[in-house]
């Protein structure tokens, strides 16, 4: 089997495969042009007569769950990131396919971590065939240098739903890491030691994987409330000493920025917002984890408090900023697809107006909508943008794949894109002629803020008259990226290969772009 | 690389926390050529253009073999050729400087009179505090040569300040050095006056004669260099002594536009500690504030150091503009806002001083020679007060330039 094979071009103009690890894959075809039909996909009908009729599912350790569950060569695992880079689960899955002598699997992370760099080594020895997910850290240089046997998959948060919904990835075994569980396999999130807030990205692991296995290191007599993954979809449960590290889970890393260049940044991404008259009484927004995102709700929050107004619905990655609007009554509801911090958690818990989503209700592009594209203002981070407005969240400008595209992609259909970026970082300049990957099309990304001025995608007529009188340094991205040269000096391209180590899946399946491997 | 003898020129930084900077060493060798290796993350990028540029400044100084090892941090240019001239000219001399251009947006000159409400200090041998500082908006940003520089840096500083000078855009912001005290400091002006430095703090300033010492270097030198333009002066008052004669350094020179209170110092000076409350300093405030009046120039107060408080930096300000004082310094770029906000005049100032100047347009389109508001008789004083206000309330945009069309 080839690695990948049919290279042709999208309609963005790269090159991509149209077949990958022996799969068909479809090019991008512009936004809401590729239409499959057909049906979704469907596990296999059980049998309550094959299930414990008290209910209790638990199996002695994680081996024998997964000899159960039919573990051979060639499978696809799947695991979901909730723990950040305090999880423990992985790991323990894939040293027992190693002892058992499995090869081949494919492992289906909703993300990973740096702590999952322990993992190359059953890459290098064929027990992992290739990851479908995110390769971040060490694992997307490894990935990056073309060590990795099969090609790497990268999709968004939506994208993961959409393509097990849609029958694209056959999950055969799912591994759910639940913070509390029942016997039957009833699980939450926003509760016991490694309480991670919900579970949400492993929802749709559970409604169709062949198998789901729950594995907890803190079992409750049934039933579990609330039950967030539904035991009803569980085959086997499984009681672990530990299963997270609950300080990598709530990490500190998600603090406001204290660098003046950031809240600079932040500052005026707020002022933009509120200029341009999206913020008003009822408004939606979404602000990623990063320091300078947090630091744009802040600012929010102050906005809103000096006029007497409230948000109606933020979506979260909650935090505590967002939790004390909530708590000061001004935002309304927070519809979370994952808690940052502890505050979250609690939250979660304790107010009504906290609620869990999961990819499903937020980003999944087929189905019958969803809220990322109801959101008034989004903020996002980026690792490059281009004179297009394309932008890369995935890889660097040297080639190195570092980063998940997380929710990233399906977030852009919200009413307002908005990046905040600085123009360089230390000499490499952010704002190219041409970014290193496309993970978002430009035509969806409307406003790039950098400390040197903010520029407005002319597509977007109606921001530009609103804004041709603000005192805000509204320049043009072109001249943004002369200003970034004229400071760093205009780097030299690194040198790609042709060959092709990863691609990037767009929301509806389609590839947008492929990651080429880096000379070394 | 492997250096053969001892005498090694090292400059600039490297280590945990460094960015947009490098850390050179060179060998002057016997024979050998040219060894150059730089280890940088931005290679990829920029290795070959940093290597021609460390090859062209070693063949600028007739440097015929070297070994030189530039561990980079994402330096941009004009920092790599001030770390490598200043490695050289440890090991060499040469009346040459290998300069970068100067940026055609760096040739402005600046008033006496300009808002000087807020100056950002900058280390001068940090040069990843220098790139962004501009953006922030301050008043004036200040290339410190003195005390933010350890001792043993100070020779490298001057010349990541001159090229800074040159070659980093500060966006309109007053282009300050702090040299170092006189008469050391006085070295420090060939590095700044020919690279259109628009101000000069003079630390520990204490009597006329270092401003009178500074002036004539400064002369010759704007003489050498054929340059006309102004370069003015802010003393800074950091002793008892200097308390005591800061009436005659203010009015010891033309180019004094300003004079400013260093309150660390004075506090050493006094034998007391620095409080919060700043009794200790009142009178020395006082003094530097009237010293300053009586001479026609601007009283500046001295940096609030907790950066992290900005509710308490709000009081300082506050208390400062009640003393009398236009400006203070800023250790920190978001001090700068804070500091602008509260210097300038608030609402209630602003209303206040619109009415007073409605009534004195009034008074002279009716050819009144008395300004009267209701039943109160306004003083000439107090229309020139208002009028000022309202000019600098128009300069920050906190009123419209045609506010007498909403009035």
């Amino acid at each position: 089997m080839k690695k990948y094979d049919k290279l042709q071009k999208n309609a963005l103009g790269r090159i991509v495969p149209g077949e990958v690890n022996g799969q068909k894959v479809y090019p991008y075809m512009g936004i809401g042009k590729h239409r499959p039909s057909g049906r979704k996909y469907a596990t296999p009908i059980v049998s309550s007569a094959d299930f414990p009729a008290d209910g209790n599912k638990l199996i002695p350790n994680l081996k024998e769950a997964l000899i159960k569950s039919g573990l051979k060569d060639g499978m696809t695992i799947s695991t979901h990131h909730h723990f950040r880079n305090g999880d423990l689960v992985a790991d323990q899955i894939f040293d027992i396919a190693k002892e058992m002598g499995i090869k081949n699997l494919v492992w289906f992370p909703s993300a990973s971590f740096e702590c999952h760099s322990t993992l190359i080594k059953y890459l290098e020895d064929g027990t992992i065939h290739h990851i479908e997910g995110s390769m971040n850290g060490a694992l997307g240089r490894f990935t990056t240098e073309g060590k990795m046997a099969g090609i790497g998959v990268l999709r968004s948060h939506g994208g993961r739903y959409q393509a097990i919904q849609d029958g694209e990835v056959h999950i055969d075994i799912a591994v759910i890491a639940a913070p509390t569980a029942d016997p039957f396999g009833n699980a939450t999130g926003d509760r016991g030691p490694a309480a991670c807030g919900l579970l949400g990205f492993a929802l749709g692991d559970s409604q169709y994987a062949d198998k789901v296995i729950i594995v907890t290191d803190n079992l409750i007599p049934f039933p579990c409330i609330p039950w967030q993954i539904q035991g009803n979809y569980v085959d086997y449960v499984v009681q672990l000493e530990k299963i997270g590290i609950p300080e990598k889970i709530v990490s500190g890393t998600t603090e406001i920025t204290k660098s003046p260049d950031r809240l600079l940044l932040a500052e005026w991404t707020a002022q933009f917002c509120d200029e341009a008259g999206i913020i008003k009484d009822g408004f939606s927004f979404q602000a990623g984890a990063g320091g300078t995102a947090l630091s744009i709700g802040i600012y929010f929050a102050e906005i809103l408090k000096a006029r007497g107004m409230k948000s109606r619905w933020a979506r979260g990655g909650s935090n505590k900023y967002l939790v004390k609007m909530l708590e000061d009554g001004l935002l309304e509801y927070i519809l979370d697809g994952q808690t940052f911090d502890l505050e979250g958690v609690r939250s979660m818990r304790e107010n009504e107006g906290h609620v869990n989503t999961s990819p499903f209700t937020s980003y999944n592009y087929h189905g019958k909508g969803n809220f990322a594209s109801m959101v008034d203002v989004v903020i996002l981070g980026a690792t490059e943008v281009d004179v297009n407005f394309n932008a890369n969240v995935v890889s660097h400008s040297d080639g190195y794949l570092l980063h998940g595209i997380g929710g990233w992609q399906n977030c852009l259909f919200a009413k307002c894109t908005i990046l905040p970026v600085p123009l360089f970082r230390d000499r490499i300049p952010i704002i190219v002629d041409e970014v290193t990957t496309i993970c978002g099309p430009g035509e969806l990304i409307d406003v790039i803020v950098t400390e040197r001025g903010i520029a407005i995608n002319p597509r977007r007529k109606d921001l530009i008259e609103l804004m041709k009188d603000s005192k805000l340094p509204i320049k043009t991205i072109e001249e943004l990226k002369e200003e970034a040269e004229r400071i760093c000096g205009k780097p030299e391209k690194p040198k790609l290969t042709d060959e092709i180590v990863a691609i990037i899946k767009w929301v509806d399946g389609t590839v947008i772009d492929a990651v080429r491997k880096i000379e070394k | 690389m492997e250096f053969s003898s001892e005498n090694i020129a090292l400059s600039g930084n490297k280590g945990k926390g460094i960015r947009s900077d490098c850390f050179v060493s060179l060998e002057i060798t016997k024979s050998g050529g040219l060894e150059i290796e730089i280890q940088s993350k931005v290679n990829v990028f920029y290795g070959n253009a940093n290597r021609s540029l460390a090859l062209h400044i070693l063949q600028f100084f007739e440097i015929k073999n070297a070994k030189l090892l530039i561990e980079d941090t994402g330096a941009i240019e004009s920092v790599l050729a001030a770390r490598i001239e200043a490695a050289i000219k440890m090991l060499v001399n040469s009346d040459k400087s290998y300069l970068p251009a100067m940026l055609a947006a760096n040739n402005y000159t600046t008033t006496k009179e300009r808002n000087r409400f807020s100056r950002l200090y900058l280390p001068g041998n940090s040069p990843s505090l220098m790139l962004n500082a501009g953006i922030h908006q301050p008043n004036g940003i200040i290339l410190d040569l003195e005390d933010a520089v350890a001792v043993d840096k100070k020779f490298e500083a001057r010349f990541l300040v001159r090229n800074a000078l040159r070659a980093i855009d500060f966006y309109g912001a007053e282009r300050m050095v702090r040299i170092n005290q006189i008469p050391k400091g006085i070295e420090d002006l060939d590095y700044i006056v020919p690279h259109n430095v628009n101000l000069i703090l003079v630390p520990k300033c204490e009597e006329t004669g270092q401003i009178l010492v500074l002036n004539n270097r400064i002369n010759e030198l704007k003489k050498l260099h054929n340059i006309s333009n102004e370069i003015w002066l802010m003393p800074i008052i950091e002793s008892a002594k200097g308390v005591m004669n800061a009436y005659q350094i203010a009015l010891s020179a033309s180019n004094i536009v300003s004079m400013a209170i260093g309150l660390e110092d004075y506090t050493a000076d006094l034998g007391c500690r620095r409080t919060n409350e700043a009794t200790e300093s009142f009178f020395a405030r006082s003094v530097v504030v009237n010293a300053c009046r009586a001479a026609g120039i601007q009283p500046i107060d001295s940096v609030f150091s907790d950066i992290a408080d900005m509710d308490a930096l709000k009081e300082n300000v506050l208390k400062s503009k009640v003393l009398g004082f236009d400006g203070m310094g800023c250790i920190h770029p978001r001090q700068i806002k804070v500091i602008h906000e509260y210097f300038s005049p608030d609402i209630a100032e602003i209303e206040k001083a619109k009415k007073i100047v409605l009534a004195f347009d009034d008074a002279t389109a009716k050819g009144l020679g008395v300004v009267s508001l209701g039943t109160k008789m306004i003083d000439p004083p107090v229309v020139k007060r208002a009028i000022k206000t309202i000019d600098l309330a128009i300069n920050m945009g906190k009123l419209a330039k045609d506010w007498r069309m909403e009035a």
